[in-house]
């Protein structure tokens, strides 16, 4: 039996109104890679953030490598040989590799001797088999490669519990694979691993060991042989998801959005979307799934008209909008609710009446002679209030004051009055509370019952499994299969995801049935 | 043009070229650190008239230099204040900065316009040194403050660049979030360095009335303190092209004089332009993009505000 490396006992944390966790237990061990599964609002970033030193539990003890501790800062986590690498890298751009992984190390001296430097982070990078340019910038690399100098930041700082906040979010899946590589690499020289993640397919990938999170609390721990996508999904998935299981298909009627041959490069000029075409009707949604990075975001902005394309066509209804701006998509009925909300869906300095009506500004009942007709705007500002549920102190307060979950209702306030026929949804509930989950969910399904055709992207194979009426596979920018709901299955659509065609798939199902 | 004529007008080059290199230093420093001070000129007046009054009452250029340079480093940390504590917007900090110390000195130094004094930097020849042909007449009989600011180029760069002293700057200027991540006091180097470019700035001033004009006039630097700012991005913030650049507006600045004086006649208006048409020329031809990323030295985040708990 190898030894525990973390004991958490009965952690509790709160936040204003919410429980994020409760009484929750946790143990790692050396050598390991341990996941720890849930969806998002399951109180796993909150739970590793304590254990790095960022929050501090309200209750609960932890024990590290057999020594009870205490942290106040993350930099006592690090000398108890803890780090955690956040979702957004904490690296200088301007920097070189060797730069950045001895900035504010204690033994960088005075007078910095970057041959020395250098060969000290070459020694700590080979002994974990990461490759890396010690003097490239780090502007200059990959997405890949700044992980990987955040991990060696943390392993020229004798780190021995490694902590990763969704590591392969930004990932391609070539990148994820050579991540994982390094990671049992470092598993293997006793390193102890978790990931904090909501994927299974990478779970039932890598992980030795997984402790899953539901609603704060820990709702069970599996190893081995038992690492399965039945049993994770049964341990993951809310009671009240379950009990109110099934959502009535939509009737999908004629044509709205038309994509054929389309290609897209991606950031750094990548293939991203890599001979596309699929056809949406009016009234389902059609749902996209797929590993993070297959080209999820090109397509979405590709139709939306934000990102130019390579070649290919776009139809709205009977309209050829492939190379129509983006205007005159939103006035052909299109509406956009982007991946991130504070970048590009929302103007966080703006107030909610303006933000509303950054897609309809140039409609003549928005304007007086005057120009804005404010008195108006000050209506429909009350009427999403109440309409969306947006809990706002003051409405003429910057919308980046808002949490995230009212931030996209009012992104979808705004996208959804002008009544659109299709709808291109990016993973509208990422980083949401079960509660305004719940309500877009609601909200994209009354749309669809409109008439409108939804385009539902996310990462959430319960959630698209669940509202979907067809989905798509994405898997490097090409279809890999579109499925009926009625036949749809969690492997199934997994072993797509990782590149299997719908054929093997069933050969592969045929198989196992005997 | 004679030989010894060219010496002469190099050497005086380099003398007016010395108050644009003081303030640049500072300000490449200051910049480095992620804080942009366009308050140089208002620095640059009040260590100018502090100094020159030390230097009338105490007759000592030590005090005298001191009393600019802790002028100058209390203009910054006024600066330092409002832009690192209170996070106001860096540009209007630093005018609020210039068009205050303009006053403020104009003020203090009503009652020493025209009031001469004999406590003045003369020129020291370095023994040896000023023996070298050329080089030695032109570098080395200067006065004491050209000397330090030379010293002072080769001490910045080795900082910024060989120290880890040097790093937590850079990184500070670069990316406040990631070195404050990394366990440095990113408000700590700030203010150091903030308060530094204010200190230099200062001693600029000094340099103008106790090494250069040798009086103190309302409004003494006229503009000298801006092509300072400007100088640092003519210099892509390196602290040895800050000294080419410094002596080259230096150059610029004298040439109307000297031509007029072996009589070729330009209107001097058109001088007084040159160093300014000369920045907006870096300006448009100097931030090249090669690999389509700007690479002109300037700090990615230069003069935006770090807030721990920004969201």
């Amino acid at each position: 039996m190898p030894e525990p490396t973390v004991v958490l006992k009965g952690i509790t944390k709160a936040f204003p109104g919410v429980m994020a966790n409760e009484n929750v237990d946790f143990t790692a061990y050396k050598g390991e890679i341990h996941a720890l599964l849930g969806e998002n609002g399951a109180g796993k970033s909150t739970l590793m953030n304590i254990l790095a030193g960022l929050y501090r539990q309200d209750k609960g003890e932890m024990i590290i490598e057999g020594n009870r501790v205490e942290f106040h800062s993350p930099a006592d986590a690090i000398k108890a040989g803890i780090g955690m690498i956040h979702q957004h890298f904490k690296l200088v751009e301007n920097f070189t590799v060797a730069e950045n992984v001895a900035l504010g190390h204690e033994n960088t001296r005075f007078f910095v001797n970057k041959k020395n430097i250098a060969r000290d982070i070459t020694a700590v990078a080979e002994a974990n088999d990461i490759e890396l340019d010690m003097s490239a910038y780090v502007w200059q690399l990959s997405v890949g490669e700044q992980q990987r100098v955040e991990i060696l930041k943390m392993l020229y700082r004798n780190a021995r519990i490694l902590i990763l906040d969704e590591p392969t979010a930004v990932l391609t899946p070539q990148e994820s694979t050579r991540l994982f590589d390094t990671l049992r690499e470092m598993a293997k020289n006793g390193c102890t691993i978790i990931i904090i993640t909501h994927k299974l397919v990478e779970v039932c990938d890598v992980a030795h060991r997984v402790t899953v999170m539901r609603q704060g609390k820990l709702s069970g721990i599996a190893q081995g042989e038992e690492i399965s996508y039945q049993s994770l999904t049964g341990m993951m998935m809310s009671e009240n998801i379950r009990l109110d299981g099934k959502v009535p298909a939509g009737k999908a009627a004629a044509a709205v959005l038309e994509v054929k041959d389309l290609f897209v490069r991606g950031f750094k000029g990548v293939q991203a979307v890599d001979g596309l075409s699929f056809t949406l009707h009016s009234g389902e949604i059609l749902g996209v799934a797929g590993v993070a990075g297959n080209g999820q975001r090109e397509l979405a902005e590709a139709v939306s008209g934000i990102r130019g394309i390579q070649s290919g066509q776009v139809l709205l209804g009977d309209a050829d909008v492939t190379c129509a701006s983006v205007r005159a998509r939103i006035d052909k009925g299109l509406a956009f609710v982007p991946e991130d909300r504070m970048d590009t869906g929302l103007v966080g300095n703006m107030n909610l009446a303006d933000n509303l009506l950054l897609r309809s500004y140039w409609n003549a009942e928005n304007n007086t002679v005057t120009g804005i007709h404010y008195a108006r705007m000050a209506e429909k500002v009350d009427q999403a209030i109440e309409q969306y549920e947006i809990a706002v102190g003051n409405k003429k307060a910057p919308v980046r004051l808002m949490s995230g979950g009212n931030l996209q209702k009012v992104v979808l306030a705004r996208e959804l009055a002008l009544s659109p026929s299709v709808i291109v949804a990016a993973y509208p509930v990422r980083g949401l509370d079960i509660g305004a989950t719940e309500l877009i969910y609601t909200l994209l399904l009354r749309e669809r019952d409109r008439g409108a055709g939804v385009l539902l992207l996310s990462e959430d194979l319960d959630a698209l499994l669940k509202y979907s009426d067809r989905i798509l596979v994405l898997y490097r920018g090409r279809v890999m299969g579109i499925v009926d709901k009625a036949q749809a299955r969690i492997g199934t659509i997994g072993m797509m995801m990782m590149g299997t065609t719908p054929e093997e798939v069933a050969k592969i199902e045929a198989v196992s049935h005997f | 043009m004679d030989m010894t004529m060219i010496i002469a007008m190099l050497g005086a080059m380099v003398a007016a070229g010395t108050t644009y290199l003081l303030a640049s230093l500072g300000e490449i420093v200051s910049e480095k650190a992620g804080i942009l001070n366009l308050g140089v000129e208002g620095m640059m007046l009040v260590g100018a008239v502090t100094g020159y009054i030390a230097a009338v009452q105490s007759h000592s250029l030590l005090v005298a230099a001191l009393v600019a340079m802790v002028a100058g480093g209390l203009m910054a940390a006024i600066h330092a204040v409002l832009c690192i504590t209170l996070k106001a917007n860096q540009v209007v900090s630093g005018l609020a900065l210039t068009i205050f110390g303009t006053g403020l000195s104009a003020f203090v130094g009503k009652d020493y316009v025209g009031v001469l004094t004999e406590t003045l930097f003369r020129n020291v020849a370095i023994p040896g040194l000023s023996q070298i042909p050329v080089i030695g007449p032109i570098l080395f009989n200067q006065t004491m403050l050209v000397y330090v600011s030379l010293l002072l180029v080769l001490a910045i760069w080795f900082v910024l660049e060989k120290t880890s002293l040097g790093l937590k700057i850079r990184s500070a200027g670069e990316n406040p979030a990631a070195t404050d991540a990394a366990g440095v006091n990113v408000f700590a180097i700030q203010y150091g360095c903030s308060i530094f470019g204010g200190v230099l700035a200062g001693l600029a001033g000094a340099f103008l009335t106790l090494a250069y004009n040798n009086i103190w006039m309302e409004n003494i630097s006229a503009g000298q303190g801006w092509i300072a700012v400007a100088l640092v991005i003519f210099a892509r913030w390196r602290p040895g092209r800050a000294l080419l650049g410094s002596y080259l507006f230096g150059l610029v600045g004298i040439l109307g004089l000297r031509l007029q004086a072996v009589g070729i006649s330009i209107p001097t208006q058109l001088f007084n332009m040159l160093p300014y048409l000369l920045t907006l020329l870096v300006m448009i031809f100097g931030t090249g993009r090669p690999g389509g990323r700007r690479n002109d030295g300037a700090p990615a985040a230069l003069s935006l505000p770090y807030d721990r708990e920004a969201r």
